[in-house]
């Protein structure tokens, strides 16, 4: 009675070269993935280090790493929050319109046309922001701040336009397409037994959204989300031709024409004319910046792979 | 050409889930074998363990002896890309390849292994095939056609030329009808009588009729329980089996009261 | 006999056949909001506030729902409004980018416009073909570089690696990687190329390779997709016949999936060619003509268009309208690229499949 470890095409012993070859390509090439991936915080890091240790008077801002990037961290974070704000209903509702309000017919299409919200370059999107959108929400601005005053986010208001809230609606428009598009994805996997029993108990349409889309897609609407976070913390260009920057000004006021900088705004804005270790204070503010949507992006794609888990059959 | 098959003792597993247990049965030069049972008996299973085809499945692996013409198809120094070539396969549901015209799908086996030859030699093995397959009068005016144009009877009958142009020894089939309509199976039926000429035929099939229309010798895999591995119960001359089957299951089975 | 068993029959009207706005109630709403809306914006009051009041207008809908269906059917009215108010919201900077891009930019496009760089040039005048050249040539290469890796990577995935722990890491970290800021992966290639030629290093292949971090995800993940697309029937057919792993990998599988592929691969371009952070590190901008990937710096059309309405000189305008008229040779660069994808999965994908 013999036994044999049975080889499948492509595992144990491989016989044929071109076998080896393919699959050892095809392995080398993921394995390489994973080392760029550690490359890139590897090198960030190598160069990131002497900028985060420098003495004040090494680098251009005059100010050592911490208090430097604080502002630009709050900048990237406060820019970024009220992205949220405005993209997550209106993701939802766009979501919601294509999966469940449109004719079924249309709603291919519609879809076909947010994505190409995702197409534009952001280099468009900031000269839209700066050549169209800024200037027309002035008049807007100039109310916000005679009626709403009182409050610390209207402070006096930008005669320009080139405000941190203007920044940030071209930011809810540049990630609304990725989340919509999650969100519609989940919306329409909805099992149809759930929307059907929600509607032969009598529910209107917002009901049965209510009771069997928003519970079954609740984790999938917060990756997507958390996936907006991520592109709306790094996204550079758009931010660094619409907004204008005060230095390390930190303020609540989003209609001022004195802004926090973004960091990814800064890097860019402030790269060409850098040298020496203030290039290695911009690597490592990059540096910060990678962590920061690393991490985002690392607990969103982790709630969409435990949600796989659990939908099972689906 | 046809070879003869001798299996002893084999057991196969699926990691460590014994999925077909110690099988014997000898399968004779020149003719046709089928295999019938319940779903879940194995009986696919180890069809595709005659050319390690099972192999493609993720920890599957064998214990005991096929002997191909007393080769063991097992052995160390076997190359289960060879032994495939030897013998030949046809699935359950036809699978001509999408991306290739009706020619290039039976000359498949030649231009997949980048064998070279003559324009002539090329055509000869095509028509041949397509003939011993009984596809050639209705496919010779659009050879340059895709294979995926055809019904699923010409389909199927695509994968036979296909499986035959490359002149295996054996050829493996595995409810090579299921997916066909009536008149389709009778063609492919007609078919196997004729193949058998030049091959041995192994098949794998849930229909009782087809199983004694087609074949000489019949094998019956039964299981015991769910969990539990197939096994060989009986095989003999198909008239025999059919006729007076000496173990209860298999006339039970026969009568149709379960499976 | 007792009246008292009998139920009133209005009530079980009222039940089924509750009063209801009348069909044409919705249509008649929207209608009149656009209309008060074209009036208003008529008679010269700004765009904005036109589209504002043709909203408000709407949500008489919900309003006139609670009065005669009471509160639920209201408040299905009221989101109903608002999700489709979401969508033309939506809409409405699409367009609004398109419209404003295609007139500012279209003034500029000219053969001039296309044929020349801005070397020696001043104010008016001047073109884009340096940029053009230099796009054309970083993301070439950047293709170059992301379309083997990419293709290898995903065939790994499928079919090799057959969900073992490493595969499941790569997926994972493939997707996380999706989302690296694009100004991260050109201070990766800065980096990175610092260390063999020193400070304040620019070279259009340090773009080049910027843009593959970004582009090697979109591939994988695509092409991940197709490969699984592939019904493993064709795989068996291929085994049965005695063709070795690797040979049915290149010659049945991935030739099945060639049209989703290239599909992946142009909407991956078009992703990157877009980029404008990592080229502006490292590659950085030029007036002049550049071929050669691996010396000094090059303009590309994003860096370009950013460039010239960031510094526009004097007198500004010129160089502003070189700008848009980049942006809009950018813009149209990429739709065609996603034209030609959804093209190609269109006309190529096998057909007769079952």
């Amino acid at each position: 009675m013999t036994s044999t470890q049975a080889p499948a095409p492509g595992r144990a012993p491989i016989r044929r070269p071109g076998d080896r070859i393919f699959s050892g390509v095809s392995l080398g090439a993921g394995l390489l993935i994973l080392a760029i991936l550690a490359g890139v915080a590897i090198f960030l890091t190598v160069q990131g280090i002497p900028g985060i240790t420098a003495s004040p008077d090494e680098v251009k801002s005059g100010k050592s790493f911490l208090p430097y990037v604080w502002p630009l961290v709050y900048g990237t974070l406060i820019a970024a929050t009220v992205a949220m704000l405005i993209a997550v209903p209106v993701a939802i509702g766009v979501a919601l319109f294509i999966s469940h309000y449109a004719p079924r017919r249309l709603g291919q299409t519609l879809g076909y046309l947010i994505d190409l919200l995702a197409a534009v370059p952001s280099v468009v999107y900031g000269l839209w922001g700066i050549g169209f959108l800024a200037p027309h929400l002035v008049p807007f601005y100039a109310w916000l701040d005679e009626h709403l005053g009182f409050l610390p986010f209207f402070g006096p208001a930008s005669a320009t336009g080139r405000t941190i809230l203007t920044a940030s609606i071209v930011l809810a428009v540049m990630i609304l397409p990725i989340m919509t598009a999650i969100c519609r994805e989940i919306f329409l996997q909805t099992p149809r037994l759930h929307e059907e029993a929600a509607l032969a108990l009598g529910a209107t349409r917002w009901e049965m959204a209510r009771l069997a889309i928003f519970p079954y897609a609740r984790s999938g609407i917060v990756s997507a989300a958390m996936l907006g976070l991520g592109r709306a913390l790094g996204e550079t260009l758009a931010v660094a031709m619409v907004l204008s920057v005060g230095v390390g000004t930190v303020t609540a006021n989003l209609i001022g024409s004195d802004n926090p900088s973004t960091i990814a705004a800064n890097i860019a804005l402030g790269f060409a004319e850098a040298t020496g270790k203030s290039v290695n204070a911009l690597i490592a503010s990059g540096l910060v910046l990678f962590v920061i949507t690393f991490l985002v992006n690392f607990a969103a794609r982790s709630i969409v792979d435990r949600r796989k888990e659990f939908s099972g059959a689906n | 050409m046809a070879k003869s098959i001798d299996v002893s003792d084999l057991n196969i597993f699926y990691g460590d889930f014994l999925a077909v247990e110690d099988v014997t049965i000898p399968i004779a030069a020149k003719s046709v074998t089928a295999f019938i049972g319940p779903s879940g008996c194995g009986k696919s299973t180890f069809l595709r363990s005659l050319n390690r085809m099972h192999e493609v499945i993720r920890g599957a692996r064998v214990e005991g002896k096929v002997l191909i013409d007393g080769q063991d198809l097992y052995g160390a120094d076997m190359d289960p890309v060879n032994v495939r070539r030897m013998i030949g396969m046809v699935f359950q549901r036809p699978n001509p390849f999408p991306t290739m015209s009706i020619y290039d799908n039976v000359l498949a086996g030649q231009k997949l292994n980048s064998k070279r030859m003559k324009k002539t030699e090329a055509d000869d093995i095509v028509e041949r095939s397509l003939r011993s397959a009984g596809l050639w009068a209705e496919v010779k005016e659009r050879l340059d056609r895709p294979g995926s144009g055809l019904s699923g009877g010409q389909q199927q009958r695509l994968c036979i030329a296909r499986a035959i142009s490359v002149e295996p020894e054996i050829l493996l089939m595995d409810e090579p009808c299921s997916a066909l309509d009536p008149i389709s199976t009778s063609v492919i039926e007609d078919l196997i009588h004729e193949l058998k000429t030049q091959y041995t035929i192994v098949i794998v099939t849930h229909n009782m009729q087809q199983a004694a229309r087609v074949s000489d010798e019949t094998a019956f895999f039964n299981l015991s329980g769910v969990g539990k591995p197939g096994r060989l119960i009986e095989h003999g001359r198909t008239e025999a089996i059919f006729s007076n089957p000496t173990d209860p299951a298999t006339e039970a089975y026969i009568q149709g009261r379960f499976g | 006999m007792t009246t008292t068993l009998t139920p009133p029959p209005v009530d079980v009207s009222r039940e089924l056949y509750g009063a209801r706005l009348p069909t044409w109630g919705p249509r008649a709403v929207i209608t009149a909001a656009v209309a008060a809306a074209a009036a208003a914006y008529a008679v010269g009051v700004n765009l904005l506030q036109a589209a504002l009041l043709a909203w408000v207008i709407c949500m008489v809908l919900p309003l006139w729902s609670a009065a005669v269906e009471g509160r639920r059917k209201a408040t299905d009215r009221l989101v109903t409004t608002l999700v489709s108010s979401a969508f033309v919201l939506a809409m409405f900077p699409l367009f609004s980018i398109l419209w404003t891009v295609i007139s500012k930019g279209t003034k500029v496009l000219s053969a001039e416009f296309f044929t020349n760089s801005m070397r020696n040039v001043v104010g008016e005048g001047g073109g884009i073909y340096h940029a053009l050249v230099g796009t054309l040539l970083i993301t070439g290469a950047a293709a170059v570089i992301s379309i083997p890796i990419g293709i290898f990577a995903a065939i790994y995935l499928v079919e090799y690696a057959e969900g073992n722990r490493l595969s499941r890491w790569i997926r994972f970290l493939v997707d996380v990687m999706t989302g690296i800021p694009s100004i991260v992966a050109g201070l990766f290639a800065y980096a990175l190329f610092v260390l063999f030629f020193g400070e304040g290093v620019r070279m259009g292949i340090g773009g080049s390779v910027a843009l593959s971090v970004l582009m090697i995800p979109i591939l994988v993940r695509s092409t991940e997709e197709m490969l699984k697309l592939v019904p493993n029937e064709l795989r068996e057919a291929s085994y049965a016949l005695g063709v070795p792993k690797w040979r049915t990998v290149s010659k049945i599988v991935l030739p099945t999936s060639l049209a989703g592929i290239v599909t992946g691969v142009t909407l991956s371009i078009a992703r990157v060619i877009g980029e404008t952070a990592p080229l502006l590190i490292i590659v950085g901008t030029t007036d002049s003509v550049n071929f050669n990937l691996f010396d000094g710096r090059m303009a590309s059309l994003p860096v370009f268009a950013f460039a010239s309405q960031r510094n526009p000189g004097i007198p500004p305008e010129f160089s502003i309208d070189r700008a848009w008229g980049a942006a809009l040779v950018l813009l149209i660069i990429v739709m065609l690229l996603n034209l030609i994808a959804r093209l190609v999965s269109y006309f190529f994908s096998p057909k007769g499949e079952r």
